[in-house]
């Protein structure tokens, strides 16, 4: 048997794709104070081909490697300036050849401060810095050692994340970020493992990570599209050996671009839908993915009595 | 600002602390003490050897006196080495010091794991077959899956058990004292004794080492050396031996192990691999009887592990009591209501297992760049005999008689398993799916059950306070692989049962080797 990469898929959806691009830990998008967007969201994304280390491959014994995530995402406006957001996954995984069976269960639960520090306007242009500090829990005792058919790493995250966004002509964007992850240690249900030296313990050393994010295209209160490029890079460990399984401290390195989008209803303008779609391009002992993705998003005012009293600072 | 500075600061220092946090893994054997035997085994040169014929098989030559100009030189060189240890050497030091058999039993159980990798298929969807000769080729050699392993864990020990019991009889003969006890300006970093330091034990089992693995690992040649020269050299460092101390003992250690590499070229491993009209015959004469025969379910189809490894040499017994008294019955027959209860039974735990379960599926699985079930059952055996403070000989008795069990459990579950040649669970029921990778071997009898049935018989011999729990270990590890749908209950009890009569062959032969 060998197998293969594809939690991290999970764990990136977690941490930077989310759905599309509303009012998400990696978009400019801010919520007014007390109001409160909520949604579900499924995407799908699945693999054939996967890097070995640098060499491309296909794997007979696992066919294609689909993972389903279903979730509750949400953003809460502490202030203007303040958002909280949060998202609840439930992941489903399943190869189509071979004989291992798929796994499924509530992966990692995941939190996101986000500060608007800056919001300058300058003739036609307006430039914001935010700034967001958060990670993710998980929420099961999912096993995360049958990768690429866990669902999840089992490491405990903590995030930074600088966030600049230039907006021209009230119509057209760009966002550019860069994320640290650290990732804590993992322990696994054996005695002893093999990485690039033997180690006689259950606990892994789990590498952090970096990722960068830029998107860019037209944005109005109504309706956003967007071409995303999307970088995630581990910060050591190491290759799957030849035909072997992948392992959660494997280097694990994506590069993905895509394309979304963003519906609101001139009807009923707390309603919106997002959509979305994405590819990995290069990519380092993870499967090549092609993800699609779709939310439906309420925005709740909880903003009783002084209601109005501020404008939605989009 | 519209945020308190301070709740952004604590935020921050949250997270550089949470940063900063180390994850250097603390590993459970790095602060294993220095061995200090409770008891030193003087006689140990009187025991039984395994292959060797008497403890004097090969000579090793009296020591020069511990009085001339020539040991003065020897003692300078420790003294020369303590003067100016870095704290790396020292480190290293400490390492050595916790046993040799210890610390050379931990390494190849690394190198087990590092070579547990099955052969990538070419292109036509035949595979490649490792071969000694090019180690680094693709695929590399050796493919270290579990019958490889514990053949290599076996010889390694065996050899490791005569060489050390003809050094101990050395070691009584000329009585060399240590350096620390000849000269009282030698400054001892490790425990004293009053065992004779000559040969060196250190050195046999390094010379021992350097052998079999020329043998079984021959890709590692350049690491093994270095090892080798660090081991010996902490010993010096240590002032646990001179220079001659350690040279007798590595030339023992060698000469020994060159009669187990000769009884290993010749034990049939190397044709256990068997040839595609063998591959064809097994599949057929097992539809003659008109059971249903085992068929790889690997993409593209892989021929089945070692299916000669069945006809290898034993260690405990001989090949005509392997076939009519150690050999398991035949399974239930693929048409009979208790084969489909069977069945049904791994249907309910692929759909079913509870976390309970998996976890126990996972941590006796052994699977892929692990150190396999043998190595495993070496792991639970070295932690436990850490705690018992052997001498190095015993030690290596000890694990000579765990491998070689393990050994001859592996020739007797693939001796079941080809003569049977029965199908996996998810073969005969599709929609059985796995929680750990499926074995390319017929399914009766289980190997991890027939290790594990004999790992724990022989290690309830060595550490009698330890029965039970290893027992139950052995029942946990058999049910491991019911749980994870890769084998019926019958090869999981059947299996166990086998292993327990070659665990007592094991008991048979500690209880007349004289070490008790």
């Amino acid at each position: 048997m060998k197998l293969t990469i594809k939690t991290v898929w999970v764990l990136l959806l977690c941490i930077t794709a989310k759905y599309s691009s509303a009012q998400t830990d990696i978009d400019a998008i801010m919520m007014e104070k007390n109001a409160f967007c909520v949604g579900p969201g499924y995407s799908y994304s699945s693999w054939k081909n996967y890097w070995e280390g640098a060499k491309k491959r296909e794997n007979l014994n696992l066919g294609t490697v689909s993972t389903q995530m279903f979730a509750v995402m949400g953003n809460y406006g502490v202030s203007n300036k303040l958002n909280v957001l949060f998202n609840v996954p439930y992941v489903v995984t399943k190869a189509s050849a071979g004989t291992l069976r798929g796994q499924s269960g509530l992966q990692d639960l995941s939190l996101m401060l986000k500060y608007r520090a800056i919001n300058q306007k300058i003739n036609n242009s307006r430039i914001a810095l935010f700034g967001l500090l958060g990670g993710s829990l998980p929420m099961s005792n999912y096993n995360a050692d049958l990768l690429p058919l866990s669902i999840g790493l089992q490491s405990k995250t903590a995030m930074a994340r600088l966030m600049l966004d230039y907006y021209y002509d009230n119509k057209w964007f760009a966002t550019a970020s860069a994320t640290y992850v650290y990732r804590s240690n993992v322990t696994l249900d054996r005695d002893s493992y093999y990485t690039d030296q033997f180690i006689l313990s259950n606990e892994v050393k789990m590498p952090n990570a970096t990722s960068y994010n830029i998107r860019a295209g037209y944005r109005t209160q109504w309706l956003i599209a967007e071409a995303v490029l999307n970088n995630w890079t581990t910060k050591g460990g190491f290759d799957i050996t030849q035909n072997n399984m992948p392992f959660i401290s494997n280097r694990m390195n994506a590069t993905s671009l895509g394309a979304n989008f963003k519906f609101v209803f001139r009807k009923l303008p707390q309603l919106s839908l997002t959509g979305g779609a994405s590819h990995v391009v290069a990519g380092r002992n993870m499967g090549q993915s092609f993800n699609v993705n779709g939310a439906v998003f309420y925005v709740f005012d909880l903003n009783k009595k002084e209601k109005k009293d501020k404008q939605g600072t989009n | 600002m519209y945020i308190n500075i301070k709740q952004i600061t604590a935020a921050v220092l949250i997270c550089v602390t949470v940063v900063s946090c180390s994850k250097e893994i603390a590993e459970r054997t790095k602060n294993t003490p220095a061995l200090n035997p409770a008891n030193i085994d003087l006689n140990a040169g009187t025991w039984k050897p395994v292959l060797l014929s008497a403890p004097d098989e090969f000579a090793v030559a009296a020591p020069g006196a511990a009085s001339g100009p020539g040991y003065t030189a020897e003692l300078n060189e420790i003294k020369g080495y303590q003067k100016s240890m870095t704290g790396v050497q020292k480190e290293r030091l400490n390492y050595w010091s916790a046993g040799a058999v210890f610390r050379w039993n931990e390494i190849m159980r690394g190198l087990v794991a590092k070579y547990n990798l099955p052969p990538f298929q070419n292109p036509d969807g035949t595979y490649p077959v490792p071969d000694a000769n090019n180690p680094f080729n693709n695929p590399q050699f050796p493919f270290a899956n579990p019958p490889y392993a514990s053949r290599a864990y076996a010889y390694v020990s065996a050899a490791q058990y005569d060489a050390l019991v003809a050094a101990w009889h050395y070691k009584k003969l000329y009585n060399r004292s240590a350096p620390y006890k000849i000269n009282n300006t030698i400054t001892t970093l490790l425990p004293q004794s009053d065992l004779p330091s000559y040969p060196s034990e250190d050195a046999v089992v390094v010379g021992v080492m350097i052998e079999m693995l020329k043998l079984f690992f021959p890709g590692e040649q350049a690491t093994i050396q270095q090892l080798a020269t660090e081991h010996k050299n902490a010993r010096i460092m240590a002032g646990m031996n001179v220079r001659s101390d350690i040279e007798a003992g590595e030339a023992l250690g060698r000469l020994v192990a060159q009669k187990f590499v000769t009884r290993a070229r010749g034990d049939r491993a190397g044709a256990a691999v068997g040839t595609p009209a063998i591959w064809q015959q097994m599949e057929t004469q097992t539809a003659a009887t008109g059971e249903m025969p085992w068929i790889s379910q690997e993409s593209p189809k892989r021929p089945a592990m070692l299916p000669l490894f069945g006809r290898v040499r034993t260690w405990l017994f001989d090949s005509a009591t392997l076939v009519t008294t150690v050999r398991p019955g035949p399974p239930p027959s693929t048409k009979s209501e208790k084969f489909k209860q069977e069945v049904a039974e791994v249907l309910h735990y692929s759909k079913n297992a509870t976390r309970a379960e998996l976890a126990i599926v996972h941590y006796w699985a052994d699977g892929l760049a692990t150190h396999t079930p043998p190595g495993h059952w070496n792991a639970i055996a070295a932690d436990d005999f850490v705690g018992q403070r052997f001498s190095e000989v015993r030690w290596a008795r000890n694990m000579a008689l765990l491998n070689m069990s393990m050994m001859d459990a592996a020739i007797a579950c693939w001796d079941a398993k080809f003569a049977y040649f029965n199908p996996r669970p998810s073969q005969v029921n599709p929609e059985i799916k796995t929680w750990t990778g499926l074995p390319n071997f017929p399914s009766y009898t289980s190997g991890h059950s027939t290790f594990s049935g004999a790992a724990a018989t022989i290690l309830g011999r060595i550490i009698p306070a330890r029965k039970t729990a290893y027992e139950n270990m052995a029942r946990e590890a058999s049910l491991s692989r019911l749980y994870g749908a890769i084998h019926y209950r019958s090869d999981c009890e059947e299996g166990l049962k086998c292993g327990n009569v070659i665990g007592g062959y094991a008991i048979a032969r500690a209880n007349l080797d004289g070490a008790n």
